[in-house]
């Protein structure tokens, strides 16, 4: 694997090494120091064609923790807005030696263009392109869901999957990423996924995907449910008729503080919300249950960083990238075996 | 049906050409003569004297083929194609006639650019070039453009499309189905439902659902079809269909034409062949407009073009600047080349399938398309007395696509690197050899027209080469 364009065609032994990888990485994140030599002298660009803010400093975060040097390009106010090609934009980072490029861009796609179209020669990483995938998000979802599923079961995280986990998935799925990157990931990893939606906001053709489909957000709840992910719905969706108004797509579709109540009275005391955030609160998440004990937004956003540590770790020097000079030491252990003398 | 061409056709430029040992249509092989523009006999051990031989041992000789889809680009892009540039395409492809379609800048939406086009395709003599005119002003769908001045003009227009564009107002096509009877015209619809499709990157399905691209659902071609062909019943009018490509719009064809409806319609050569999944790569080579569809409707198209539902072959030859497709693929324009491919894709996916014969490949390469376009030379039967008009192909030739070595500007071909069947060797456009031993050879002078008219083009020469006919029409 040269890159991370999607979850689709990642395979079970490579997600549980991104996520093994990841708890090595969460490791340094807890010491004083919270930096590795791992890749000094190598150049992460984030190339951001669509703001997020949110995404870019996680990524700015993972790539200073491996001791990169980070170029933030962004599309506002750049070249790329006076009417620069993406073909230009990534020949000009080829021509600048980037190691690995995090692209974040508004059309679905633009990852598997920048990779396969020969322009550039580095790793690219897909940091969420249009409606199509976000895999480090599904990933950092995967990771945070591993560790509750594992903790219940008593067990260590590492090598473990989630087979058996029970997972819905609720919102606008027709526009998001998160939800693509995270069905294929999650039935990678065993999961049995539902996805929740109003009939309007579910692609046509979904019905080909490897999960279950409801219309019926408290019909799933009620058959048992281990995590719940809500995603977030645009305002402007409102405009297009995908639904008639936020109040009604909150009362059918939102996790409210009657649902959050229903958890407990379901008896489902286990039960995690996710949200890849940013939230609207009160419409498709509300505030007692943002911030419910059940809530995993925050370590949501701090696992982030550690899978984005992996992934630039073992795309960069590790042994996802084949073709890279081998170290003679298995990836997931050079992190943790440096010596903080070293640094 | 009138022979327009008879009044130059004695002084045609050119020697005799006798083409020697030919399958027509892949039947028994005969000799062909063509003299004087004309064949002039058909038959065995014809006499050479006086003639070129060709040696067609091993070939088909065919009707030069006619599209009714055709983006010449020029005036305006010339950059992605100039007339020039897609005749010699479309000669090296077999094809004798092209239908440049609209939605140039200017749009053909005038006689005086309409005549342009005609008067340039005259200059280029590679193949016949019929203008197709605007439906309305500007393509913009709102007011019809002078269709009777562009019938009326130099270039005889009488097949109009706002192609690249649907006529979706539903008053605007009926009075434009209308209208056209005043000339025998037809009204050739691009069916495509604008709200449906907004910012619509590929088929609507489940590799759409996967690839996160906005869906163009099959159901926004069908209903406007099912629409027109009722309009077209209602007023009594002609509809032609443009690149039929869901299983859905064959029914509705099948459905009309039952009842009588006087529709036709034509699917391009992609459309036979290649599926959405394709669209995995996020290539921009296969995004076009309409989309590449399903298996399913891949073999409905063929069943249907096989049995006559879908009248012809057109190929909606597109060609682009590379940059627009070196880009993302919701940046990149739609569209793909098709003039040097479309003989050799329909006979893999159509022929070599077993679901037509040669004589078949001839009435939706070249018969129907004539008709339906009214192009009283072209499409006509390998006969002595009529026009010479044809295409030698080599069925068991194989050759792999590489677009840099097209005549066509274009290099969107997205049967790129795909080993091909059949190879055109000659192509004789009033029985003058526009290609030979499947290359350019040279273009026809027309003796007649062109001295009369301008006054200053020269006689020519030994091949018909000489005319300097550059820049003597159009009225520019």
């Amino acid at each position: 694997m040269r890159h991370l364009l999607s979850t689709q065609d990642l395979s079970r032994e490579d997600a549980v090494r991104i996520l093994d990888t990841a708890e090595e990485m969460a490791a340094v994140g807890e010491r004083e120091v919270k930096k590795l030599p791992a890749l000094r002298g190598r150049t992460v660009v984030n190339l951001f064609f669509e703001d997020s803010t949110r995404t870019r400093i996680s990524f700015e975060a993972a790539a200073k923790r491996l001791s990169a040097d980070v170029i933030n390009f962004s599309a506002k106010g750049s070249s790329v807005s006076k009417g620069e090609s993406l073909k230009d934009t990534a020949q000009t980072l080829e021509a600048m030696s980037a190691d690995a490029v995090v692209i974040r861009h508004w059309a679905s796609g633009a990852p598997e263009r920048l990779a396969r179209s020969g322009w550039i020669d580095a790793a690219v990483i897909n940091a969420g392109d249009g409606t199509h995938e976000h895999p480090t998000q599904a990933l950092l979802d995967a990771f945070t869901m591993r560790r509750h599923w594992s903790r219940l079961a008593g067990s260590d995280s590492t090598a473990a999957d989630l087979a058996g986990m029970r997972v819905a998935i609720a919102g606008d799925v027709l526009h998001s990423r998160v939800a693509r990157s995270n069905v294929w990931l999650l039935k990678t990893l065993g999961a049995h996924v539902t996805l929740v939606a109003p009939p309007t906001l579910l692609p046509v053709g979904v019905e080909h995907w490897p999960c279950e489909v409801s219309y019926d957000l408290d019909a799933v709840l009620a058959s048992g449910v281990d995590a719940i992910m809500m995603l977030r719905v645009q305002a402007e969706r409102m405009n297009d008729s995908f639904f008639p108004s936020t109040r009604e797509y909150s009362r059918r579709w939102g996790f409210d503080d009657g649902r959050l109540a229903a958890l407990d009275a379901l008896g489902l005391k286990d039960t995690i919300i996710l949200h890849p955030g940013p939230m609207n609160r009160g419409l498709e998440i509300s505030s007692a249950a943002a911030d419910s004990p059940r809530s995993t937004v925050l370590a949501q956003v701090r696992n982030g960083v550690s899978v984005r540590m992996a992934t630039l770790y073992l795309l960069l020097s590790g042994d996802l990238r084949r073709t890279a000079p081998t170290h003679g030491v298995r990836a997931v252990k050079i992190p943790v075996e440096i010596p903080e003398t070293a640094l | 049906m009138t022979i327009e061409f008879q009044t130059t056709g004695t002084r045609a430029a050119g020697g005799s050409y006798l083409i020697r040992g030919a399958a027509v249509l892949g039947a028994e092989r005969t000799d062909l003569l063509l003299q004087g523009g004309r064949i002039a006999a058909v038959g065995t051990g014809l006499d050479s004297a006086g003639a070129t031989v060709v040696d067609a041992d091993g070939l088909l000789a065919l009707p030069g083929m006619v599209d009714l889809h055709t983006h010449l680009r020029e005036p305006g892009r010339e950059d992605a194609e100039t007339v020039e540039t897609g005749t010699r395409a479309a000669a090296l492809g077999g094809f004798t006639a092209v239908h440049a379609m609209a939605n140039s800048s200017p749009v053909a939406d005038t006689a005086g650019v309409v005549e342009q086009v005609f008067s340039l395709g005259r200059e280029a003599g590679w193949v016949d070039v019929r203008p197709v005119g605007a439906v309305t002003v500007g393509l913009a769908g709102e007011r019809l453009a002078e269709l009777g001045a562009m019938a009326d003009s130099r270039a005889r227009v009488r097949m109009f499309s706002d192609d690249g564009i649907c006529v979706s107002d539903p008053v605007l096509m009926r009075r434009a189905l209308e209208y056209i009877k005043a000339f025998d015209g037809v009204i050739a619809q691009h069916a495509q439902e604008p709200r449906l499709t907004e910012g619509a990157q590929m088929n609507e399905g489940k590799v759409s659902a996967v690839l996160g691209l906005a869906g163009w659902p099959a159901v926004a071609e069908e209903s406007i079809i099912a629409r027109d062909v009722l309009l077209a019943q209602h007023v009594g009018s002609r509809l032609h269909v443009c690149h039929v490509s869901t299983a859905g719009s064959v029914d509705i064809l099948r459905w009309a034409k039952a009842r009588g409806v006087n529709v036709t319609a034509e699917v391009t050569p992609h459309h036979l062949w290649l599926t959405e999944d394709l669209v995995r790569s996020y290539d921009p080579v296969y995004k076009v407009n309409p989309p590449l569809r399903s298996d399913e409707d891949v073999r409905a198209l063929r069943e249907a073009l096989a049995d006559g539902t879908i009248d012809v072959v057109a190929t909606d030859h597109a060609p682009h600047p590379s940059e627009a497709k070196d880009c993302e693929w919701a940046q990149a324009a739609m569209g793909m080349t098709g003039l040097e491919t479309a003989l050799s894709v329909v006979q893999h996916t159509m022929i070599e399938t077993g679901m037509i014969g040669w004589a078949d490949f001839a009435r939706v390469t070249s018969h129907a398309p004539a008709r339906i376009g009214q192009l009283p030379d072209q499409g006509r039967p390998l006969q002595a007395g009529q026009p010479a008009n044809l295409v030698l192909v080599d069925p068991a030739a194989r050759w792999t696509v590489q677009p840099e070595t097209m005549a066509s500007k274009g290099r969107n071909s997205p049967f790129r690197g795909r080993e091909l069947p059949g190879a055109v060797v000659a192509t004789f456009f009033r029985g003058h050899p526009t290609v030979l031993d499947g290359e350019l050879h040279s273009p026809y002078r027309d003796p007649g027209v062109a001295p009369a008219r301008f006054g200053s083009v020269g006689t020519a020469g030994a091949a018909g080469t000489a005319g300097a006919a550059g820049g003597q029409y159009g009225g520019q």
